[in-house]
């Protein structure tokens, strides 16, 4: 999927303290189904958000923010674990998510969101704890210099892979990236198989 | 040359470009695995773009997530469970079939969970890299393979470019020393292993299992180990291939044959961690004592000897577990009710586990609260086991004997549990939901489950185990 640029945002955020959120919960596996990638905001949390009726829950941690204006997610360790679907960032993307934020997100689903346009950001426990003692406070994330802030309190760098970095900033295309190197996979191929 | 690890050759040798500062390492796959669920949106990617599938050979597909498992109608036709899933079946079908790809459709004999069948054939063999749209892909690394779960925009990429972009992972030693007693199975030391490193103990990591014990187990308990891996959060697991695998290999479809065998032998003979081979991370555990494992909350490494108590909570979001599972702790889980007994899977679904579950079994009948499903993990799995009689045990017992797919595992093809029910399951992912909305899933190995199924409760299989049994 060719990206929009992401060079800049400046977003509240919607706190999910819970650890371990796994994509089950994310997106559960019954809204799998689909053969295309659109629509699936609808699905996104579903089981936090509505009943067995599809009735939205009074407990719904997603009920007082609109979608425009919260597109950080601060989320509890671990965020995204288990099933490696990309329907989770799809998901979360579809739904107005551009970025997540925890101590510790898992490694497929870090992947997964960098090449779906959503900047996934490991931060110090410290300033996680900070976050989650705050309601909506609004973020500053700046890919280009890889810097979150928080105005007004502080500003902490991450980490972030740097190809996936660079995609999202430029726009580029990882799958055009490969096909640029079919003469190294030829090569290859006829080197070693 | 420097000492290398399993891991370490296996990447080295599939590297078309070394890792950059500017981009990851480009790594060649040989094997591409693919099912119905993480597929359509990559093969639309390609359509989109006007590409070819590079190496049609190279790709497999099966289908079993959301294929139903219930008896095919009075027609012939599978009864999906709805139309979304019969629509995604079908849209497999089509594109396998514009792409070129083999599919082992509602027609083969080879149908079933990917991870079950692909071995089976000879598609999984040592020193392979292999990926699928599907985490447990680590599953294959039980063959010295580095096996790992992609999404579906990578998908599209090894469609394309049969390539993928990968940063180098770290290495884990996980050494099983001594004996696994006879009672306890290769399940029991996932759960074991896993509740050691915690859901993320192993993110970032590939995870070589050695020692004794692992060196003993047969590949089915090898492919058991290796599929949980991923639970750990770790990207894949591996085991060095012995004779054990290259027996296991000989003589299955697509493995080699004649003089290629021979080679291929030699070859893959060499497929083991150096000895001064340098890991970034080890633990060690004692098969010994490792002993018939369930879990106790909604995460995989939130588990226990069965015949344990429930642990305090260490933070309010194991209580929160609990709260789900409606368990307490330092309450035992021996005795609680059971609901479901689901046997199956690409972690528990092979004969071996079948036999497993039907030696305890065996002239028993399941509690009458208790609805058990077995689901054979291929079709190859259902008709030994049809041959061996298992699947009479299994509806003497009480069970509900099915065809063959993903299931209860995931619970997207209709088979699923209600809200508050326990589940006693022998897949390998028990979040809050998988099973069904509000489902209460505790894993544990086949011999457990089908206890459990006895008895209406959790329950310790080994007294079953004690009884001399008839072959
Ligand atoms: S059996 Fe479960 S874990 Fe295995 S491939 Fe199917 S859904 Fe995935």
């Amino acid at each position: 999927m060719s990206h929009k640029k992401f060079t800049r945002l400046v977003s509240k955020t919607v706190i999910l303290p819970q650890e371990n959120i796994d994509t089950d919960q994310i997106i559960p596996a019954r809204f799998l189904t689909t053969t295309s990638r659109g629509g699936l905001g609808r699905a996104a949390f579903y089981d936090w958000r509505f009943d067995a009726d599809g009735q939205a829950k009074a407990t719904n941690p997603f009920a007082k923010f609109e979608p425009e204006s919260h597109q950080i997610l601060v989320a509890g360790a671990n965020f995204g674990c288990g099933s490696s679907r990309e329907h989770a960032p799809w998901a979360l993307f579809n739904y107005g998510f551009r970025a997540v934020i925890s101590t510790k997100i898992a490694d497929i689903f870090k992947s997964n969101a960098l090449k779906n346009g959503i900047v996934p950001i490991e931060i110090p426990a410290q300033r996680h704890n900070d976050l989650m003692g705050r309601v909506a406070a609004e973020l500053i994330i700046d890919l280009e210099h890889c810097k979150i802030e928080l105005p007004g309190h502080w500003t902490e760098s991450f980490l972030i892979d740097p190809f996936g970095r660079r995609c999202l900033l430029d726009g580029v295309d990882p799958l055009d990236f490969l096909q640029a190197r079919e003469a190294d996979i030829s090569k290859f191929e006829a080197r070693a198989l | 040359m420097s000492a290398k690890s399993l891991f370490e050759k296996v990447w080295d040798s599939h590297l078309v470009c070394e890792q950059t500062a500017e981009h990851p390492a480009i790594l060649y796959i040989d094997r591409h695995l693919v099912h119905e669920v993480t597929s359509p949106q990559a093969f639309t990617e390609l359509r989109q773009r006007g590409l070819k599938l590079r190496c049609p050979e190279r790709t497999f597909a099966t289908m079993d997530h959301s294929t139903p498992t219930v008896p095919l109608a009075a027609d012939g036709s599978p009864v999906y469970a709805s139309e979304a899933s019969r629509l995604q079946v079908q849209t497999l079908h089509e594109n396998c079939q514009q792409f070129g790809i083999e599919l082992f459709g509602w027609d083969s004999p080879n149908r079933g969970v990917i991870h079950v069948m692909a071995p089976e054939l000879g598609l999984t063999l040592p020193g392979m890299t292999i990926v699928c749209g599907d985490s447990h892909t680590a599953t294959h690394g039980a063959f010295g393979a580095l096996a790992f779960g992609i999404g579906t925009t990578e998908v599209g990429h090894v469609l394309a470019t049969q390539c993928l972009l990968q940063h180098k992972p770290k290495s884990m030693l996980v050494t099983i020393d001594g004996k696994l007693p006879p009672n306890a199975s290769a399940k029991d030391i996932a759960l074991s292993v896993i509740a050691k490193l915690g859901a993320s103990g192993g993110v970032g990591y590939v995870i070589e299992y050695a020692g004794e014990a692992v060196r003993s187990l047969d590949m089915e308990a090898r492919m058991t180990l290796c599929n949980m891996t991923i639970e750990a959060g770790a990207r894949a697991g591996m085991i060095a291939p012995d004779e054990v695998t290259f027996a296991w290999l000989q003589g299955k479809k697509h493995a080699p044959s004649g003089i290629k065998w021979e080679q291929a032998i030699s070859q893959w003979q060499k497929l083991r961690s150096d000895k001064d081979a340098k890991f970034d991370a080890q633990i060690t555990l004692n098969a010994s004592l490792i002993e018939p494992m369930i879990t106790y909350g909604p995460s995989p490494d939130l588990a226990m000897p069965v015949s344990g108590t429930v642990p305090k909570p260490i933070d309010e979001v194991e209580q929160q577990g609990l709260d789900y599972m409606n368990f307490s702790s330092d309450q035992p889980l021996l005795g609680q009710s059971v609901d479901v007994v689901f046997i199956g899977s690409c972690t528990n679904g092979r004969i071996s586990d079948l036999r497993d579950a039907a030696r305890i079994l065996l002239r028993h009948k399941i509690h009458q609260r208790v609805r058990m499903l077995v689901v054979p993990g291929s079709e190859q799995v259902r008709r030994q086991a049809e041959d061996e009689g298992l699947d009479e045990i299994f509806k003497n017992a009480g069970a509900e004997w099915r065809l063959p797919g993903c299931s209860m595992c995931i619970a997207m093809n209709g088979d699923q549990a209600e809200a508050g029910q326990l589940v006693v399951s022998t897949s390998n992912r028990n979040f809050e939901g998988r099973q069904g909305k509000g489902a209460r899933t505790v894993l544990a190995s086949p011999a457990t489950a089908a206890a459990c199924a006895i008895w209406g409760q959790i329950a310790d299989p080994r007294p079953f185990m004690e009884l001399p049994h008839v072959a």
